[in-house]
């Protein structure tokens, strides 16, 4: 077998032998042996080796983007439906401004979305912030749900393609690593049209020359590629996370985990 | 392995070593998050995988690790009789044998508190549901993305009269009566170590026949995991 060829894996077949090897994400070791944990592309980059999903539930990593809905407010934060196994913590302190803890509904309210970050996952939970550039509450605009394992798609390499939808709409896209997507522009029907691209991405996700796709897309929505100025608002989120799904991205996240 | 008896010669032409015709298909329900549909023959069985996710009422709940919850079922139009829908003794049963084959391979030690919900609906039954139940099982388990050791695969193996068979259909597992009768055993085999996840009998065997009948099951499930992991490398990338 080529060890860096890259290929779908089930669970229980062995991706490599040899006792040098070390089982990353999605493995285990037996005996002399590393198998594959679950369904996914088995990688072998040096002596790590690890599996990464390719179909299934999110699974909050550190680092990811999430949007969510507040579902419970306790006497010290937010907890947030992102459509994970648990819910996700919101602490006030990582909240960028004072918040009088009698007083948490004032700021975010039940069924209200907001961007966080996934600060810490652990076994019991997800603690969530918001004190970074690009995190807070959602204001207009839509969300709308996709698959999680569509994402790296609607991102693209570096976040070529949000880039791309954003300069051909003037809507300005947040994606969350758990497969919502926040859409808001200055007329619905921009952010329809910018819905629509999306769409049109997560059906076509897995053919060949997908960027030249979809700027044909856009361009039979009669928008122009690029054509619209970028204009940050004047808001809590100012403007989307990008790209943060690049290889080396997930890499160095898992890094600071071990 | 020709037989003494007066079972000479299946029903339906096959060897008596031989399975049904398979097949398997990854992803046929969007808004889940992991399915899939086996069928041998005329036995049809879809599964849907939905969770890990928070288990209420919070009782249930175990701190320690997820659960894993099967729900089997007939659907009413599945054979000729009218089966009235909603949970029976057999259906119960089934339920039960299937998770606990199933348990011995997923790993939700990650997901405290959690339940992964597994349902499974037999749209067209002609013996050996469980068995298409558990594979299909296994198959949506794995699309779900759950952390599993290995794959489970099952096959119903048994006895006609004095003759060892595999993967029996409705004449042989019910409609057969004469001589020794039939005595059917679902077996269930992991995909990597080859332990044995699920065993059940029903009938009379001697000691001996049974041992064969399991080391038939052994060879036929090679075959059905063949077929599963087909389904699950083409599930093309990303579908979900």
């Amino acid at each position: 077998m080529n060890k860096d060829e890259r290929q779908i894996v089930v669970p229980g077949e062995t991706i490599v032998s040899g006792n040098e090897f070390l089982p990353g994400e999605g493995v285990y070791r037996d005996g002399n042996e590393v198998v594959s944990e679950r369904l996914g592309i088995s990688n072998v980059s040096d002596k790590h080796v690890r599996v990464i999903p390719i179909s299934g539930a999110y699974y909050p990593r550190r680092g990811n983007t999430i949007i969510g809905t507040i579902v419970d407010i306790t006497f010290n934060g937010w907890l947030i439906d992102f459509g994970g196994a648990q819910n996700a913590f919101l602490p006030v302190a990582e909240v960028p401004r004072y918040i009088n803890r009698n007083e948490l509904r004032e700021y975010l309210d039940f069924g209200e979305s907001v961007v966080v970050k996934v600060w810490d996952v652990k076994s019991r939970g997800v603690d969530a912030s918001m004190k970074m550039r690009g995190f807070g509450k959602i204001e207009g605009g839509m969300i709308m749900n996709v698959s999680p394992n569509k994402v790296p798609r609607i991102i693209g390499k570096e976040g070529s393609m949000v880039k791309m939808i954003k300069g051909a709409t003037g809507c300005n896209i947040t994606v969350g690593q758990n497969g919502k997507v926040w859409i808001s522009g200055d007329s619905i029907d921009k952010e329809i049209a910018t819905r629509q691209i999306v769409e049109f991405i997560v059906e076509n996700s897995t053919i060949h020359g997908l960027t030249e796709k979809v700027e044909t897309y856009i361009k039979g929505l009669g928008l122009k590629m690029g054509s619209v100025e970028i204009v940050e608002e004047d808001t809590d989120v100012e403007s989307a996370p990008e790209g943060v799904p690049s290889e080396e991205g997930k890499d160095k996240n898992e890094g600071d985990k071990k | 392995m020709a037989g003494k008896g007066v079972y000479t010669k299946r029903n339906d032409g096959r060897k008596f070593d031989e399975v049904r015709e398979m097949s398997a298909k990854v992803g046929i329900v969007d808004s889940a998050d992991g399915s899939a549909s086996f069928n041998t023959g005329h036995t049809k069985a879809i599964a849907v995988v939905r969770g890990p996710r928070t288990l209420h009422p919070q009782h249930m709940q175990n701190p320690r690790k997820g659960i894993l919850r099967v729900n089997y079922g007939m659907m009413p139009f599945s054979v000729t009789d009218r089966i009235r829908p909603g949970p029976n003794r057999r259906s119960e049963e089934i339920s039960k044998v299937t998770e606990w084959a199933l348990n011995s391979v997923v790993d939700l030690s990650e997901f405290p508190n959690t339940v992964v919900d597994v349902f499974i609906q037999i749209p067209q039954a002609d013996a050996g549901t469980r068995v298409a139940g558990i594979n299909a099982a296994a198959i949506a388990l794995a699309h779900a993305g759950i952390p599993m050791k290995e794959m489970v695969s099952a096959i119903g193996v048994g006895k006609i009269d004095k003759t060892l068979v595999v993967d029996l259909d409705k004449y042989e597992d019910s409609d057969f009566h004469d001589a020794e009768g039939s005595t059917d055993i679902p077996v269930a085999i992991t995909s990597r170590t080859k332990n044995i996840s699920l065993l059940q009998l029903d009938g009379k065997i001697s000691v001996s026949e049974f041992k064969d009948c399991v080391k038939n099951a052994k060879v036929a499930c090679e075959e059905i995991l063949k077929v599963q992991m087909e389904a699950l490398k083409n599930v093309n990338g990303e579908s979900n």
